[in-house]
């Protein structure tokens, strides 16, 4: 398959801190792509970089044939690149539905009647279509963490981050969102997980990128990159 | 409310307004009233930024001053009737508005907040060392004779002033329901977030801080016209700020009713202790108030009636 | 305008004094806002506050400097129920609103500590009388007046105590650290609620001291707060948050700059400097000097 993101060189300073530094992946189209490392390893920052909400400092970035690391955040989300936040941000004042009519007119420009039965579809999807008319500041954990994985689609994209949409959620509710991100991989859409939980990522990944202090330090099929002794020593210490 | 109703109740107040300065109603009427309208525009202006989009603009007296000012330069170079004054203050407020939002709106939503306080300081500054517009000790006006059959000029202001809180609130709920008020809620309930729903929340946020602007200074406009005198010191005046900003957060921010119900309870208020009271009392109790409210009910009257109705439910 | 070196370097000279002082006004807004990120803006309402305290004070006829010292422990107890009150009522709730709210409630407080001081003295200039205001130290041709030596004074040993207290104990380095990452001051078993309202305390009770050196430097009126807005926000954001050595370094140019312009423009222009230049700064590196 064709290469759809390509991170080349990337490099980001906060004040001295490098938080990255030459950081170059290549994804391609439709792939599951897991993406592990210790806090602190630089992983939600390269994925802000992608998505655009930070600037990187030095290197490119290519999202399907152009390149976006000048570009902003939403131009890149109406190019295709979606992501979830690893703490879920919700439009409080607004209810379920409502949060995803905000991708819907701004992405696809679809509003009114025609926004509301596609939202309705994509929460039925995910599994929320009672709570569609209920206020997102009340929902539960695991219901934000839909309802952030169904605004991402609801962008309609082509390549969507999930920045560890499984942190804290007890093992029945990791399934569920596990089986929507096969769903959703199953209709094309390529996606890059961020995760700690080491069994979502062994059964979810086709390959794996291990990032520690601002370097790719493995790349591989995920059994050899957690069988690594320097991916090991990363998370557990010498 | 739907758009007829909302445009009908619009069109019958503001005819019973606009009916009234033709009665015989006693001239203080119209003096006060000019000024709770003002506030109408003022808070609802206020609130396309404020509560829409979640940006404080301290710095409101800097805008209405502006308004004030341009319209005076207009009159005073050109002898501009009422109309393009206001549309003069509008235009130099909206300017304004762009540009201290072009400056900061990048940056987070307290240094916008700061930059406005910055503007009030730095045009107080030139306006004090400009001679034509009366620098530090101001200057008296010579009004015109009323237009359109207008017994006096302050009843004239008042129903000039009643057709722009019409449309400063038509605006304003125009622009709640429109697709760039969908993008201002997200924006203002997370940038981030917005930003990933491919919500261009910078060039929202400028479109609102002009708008907010545009609507301030025309609101600012007639004062010249109203006191028939300008000068620093009153045109500047701190009330404004904490009045504009208490008025919409009393009444309940993010929803165009509310600076109306905050506007219209506040400023009467404000007539009434002015003249019992001391006018530096009077601001205290505004200022005692929107701490109050912003502590106790942060959502304003609108929002005490919403949970009102719930409970009783 | 005359111009000429001697006045240039009167007016420098000046400039670093005052610069100085600004240094040490904002140097709680520097705790506050640059370390806590707290949206204070009533932080020069306070510092006025302080001076007025100082002022009372002073008709016992005690001296400004040391009222200030007596006034920190006060200020201190102050600023701790005022983060408290913040902290239940905006950051633990969050809310729609709450950055709006926030702004709101300090810019409140803010505006009924002006108005409060209005009722209460009148819109009058009030000040202080101490061995050293009122006479100069002549060094050769220039004059400096004792009183702008005091403030200098006690605005260097107060920027360096802070600083060191910041970097060299436990709690101050606690307090460095707290804005930056919560989660680990947790881990290492310390309170972060309680560390944000000890800084805030202490950022209070150093503007106790400094709204006594502000009195000293010249008379007050309620009204100042909105001119020290600029003056501390600017050398705060000038700096870079979290910085405080910057504040020292941000706090002189500052200073010298509006000097500057109170020599070769006049008394009307110079409270557009500080506003001015924080413009600027905003605009054109809104990270500042030295910041994160």
């Amino acid at each position: 398959m064709e290469t759809i993101l390509e991170v080349s060189g990337v490099r980001k300073n906060f004040g001295g801190f490098t938080a990255l530094s030459d950081v170059s992946l290549a994804v391609a189209g439709g792939e599951r792509l897991g993406l592990i490392g210790p806090n602190g390893s630089g992983k939600t920052t390269l994925i802000n970089c992608i998505s655009g909400a930070l600037l990187n400092d030095a290197g490119s970035i290519r999202f399907d044939g152009q390149e976006v690391s000048r570009k902003t955040a939403h131009e890149r989300t109406r190019l295709g690149i979606a992501r979830s936040f690893q703490i879920p941000r919700p439009f409080r004042s607004m209810s379920v539905l409502e949060n995803l009519m905000v991708p819907l007119a701004y992405v696809g420009g679809i509003s009114g009647n025609r926004a509301r039965t596609e939202s309705m579809e994509i929460l039925s999807h995910m599994g929320l279509a009672a709570k569609a008319q209920t206020l997102s500041s009340q929902l539960s954990q695991v219901e934000l963490r839909k309802m952030e994985l169904a605004r991402a689609m609801a962008a309609r994209p082509k390549l969507l981050i999930s920045d560890e949409a499984m942190a804290g959620l007890a093992g029945t509710e990791v399934d569920e969102v596990l089986k929507i991100l096969f769903e959703l991989n199953g209709q094309g859409i390529t996606i890059i997980m961020i995760e700690h939980i080491m069994q979502a990522v062994m059964s979810f990944s086709q390959r794996v990128v291990c990032l520690d202090a601002g370097r790719i330090i493995c790349e591989g099929t995920p059994e050899t990159v957690v069988g690594n002794p320097e991916v090991q020593r990363a998370y557990l210490g010498d | 409310m739907s758009s007829i109703k909302f445009w009908i109740s619009a069109a019958v107040v503001l005819a019973a307004l606009v009916g009234m300065a033709f009665s015989g109603a006693n001239e203080y009427v119209f003096f006060a009233g000019f000024v709770v309208l003002q506030f109408v525009v003022l808070a609802s202006a206020w609130n396309i930024l404020g509560g829409y989009a979640g940006y404080v603009n301290f710095g409101v007296p800097a805008f209405v001053a502006t308004g004030a000012y341009a319209g005076l330069v207009v009159f005073k170079a050109l002898g501009a009737p009422l109309l393009v004054q206001i549309l003069m203050g509008a235009l130099m407020s909206g300017l304004l508005g762009l540009m201290v939002g072009m400056l900061t709106l990048r940056l987070r939503g307290i240094f916008f907040s700061i930059a406005t306080v910055a503007v009030i300081f730095i045009l107080e500054t030139v306006v004090l060392n400009w001679r034509f517009v009366g620098g530090a000790t101001g200057l008296q006006l010579a009004r015109p004779e009323p237009s359109f059959g207008f017994e006096t000029y302050t009843r004239m202001l008042f129903a000039v002033m009643a057709v722009m809180a019409v449309v400063a609130v038509g605006i304003s709920r125009y622009l709640q329901y429109s697709h760039i008020g969908q993008g201002l809620r997200a924006l203002r309930d997370s940038e981030e977030a917005a930003e990933c729903s491919g919500v261009p929340t910078l060039k929202l946020k400028l479109i609102a801080c002009t708008i907010s602007g545009a609507l301030l200074g025309a609101g600012g406009a007639p004062m010249p016209m109203y006191l028939s005198f300008i000068e620093p010191a009153s045109s500047f005046n701190l009330s404004y700020a904490v009045s504009t900003l208490a008025m919409p957060i009393i009444g309940g921010i993010g929803h165009w009713a509310g600076p109306v119900i905050g506007a219209l309870l506040l400023a009467s208020l404000q007539q009434i202790v002015t003249v019992t009271i001391s006018s530096e009392l009077n601001v205290l109790v505004v200022g005692v108030l929107l701490v109050l409210f912003v502590v106790i009910a942060p959502e304003g009257i609108l929002g005490l009636v919403k949970s009102w109705k719930r409970s009783s439910k | 305008m005359v111009f000429s070196i001697d006045l240039l370097f009167e007016a420098v000279l000046f400039g670093v004094l005052l610069g100085c002082f600004y240094a040490a006004v904002s140097l709680g807004l520097s705790v506050a806002f640059g370390l806590l990120d707290i949206p204070h803006v009533a932080h020069p309402a306070i510092l006025v506050l302080g001076a007025y305290c100082t002022y009372l004070l002073g008709t016992t006829g005690v001296d400004p400097i040391l009222a200030g010292l007596l006034l920190t422990p006060v200020f201190f107890v102050l600023g701790v129920m005022i983060y408290r009150f913040y902290y239940e009522t905006f950051e633990r709730r969050g809310g729609t609103e709450a950055g709006v709210r926030g702004l709101a409630f300090f810019f409140g407080l803010a505006f009924i500590i002006e108005v409060g001081l209005i009722l209460a003295f009148g819109v009058d200039q009030r000040g202080v009388e101490a061995a050293y205001i009122g006479s100069s130290l002549e060094l050769g041709e220039f004059r400096i007046p004792y009183r702008m030596l005091a403030a200098f004074g006690v605005a260097i040993v107060l920027t360096v105590a802070l600083t060191l207290y910041l970097s060299r104990t436990f709690t101050g380095r606690a307090i460095k650290a707290v804005g930056q990452d919560e989660g680990a001051l947790r881990l290492m078993g310390a309170n972060p609620v309680r560390i944000k309202q000890l800084a805030f305390g202490i950022a209070t009770g150093v503007n106790a001291l400094a709204g006594a050196v502000l009195i000293v430097v010249g008379p007050v009126e309620p009204a100042l707060d909105r001119l020290y807005i600029g003056r501390t926000f600017c050398v705060v954001v000038l700096a870079g948050l979290g910085s405080m050595s910057g504040t020292l370094a941000a706090g002189l140019i500052l200073g010298i700059t509006e000097s500057i312009v109170l020599m070769m423009l006049g008394a009307s222009w110079a409270p557009a400097v500080s506003f001015g230049l924080l413009l600027l700064v905003l605009g054109v590196r809104p990270q500042g000097l030295f910041g994160r």
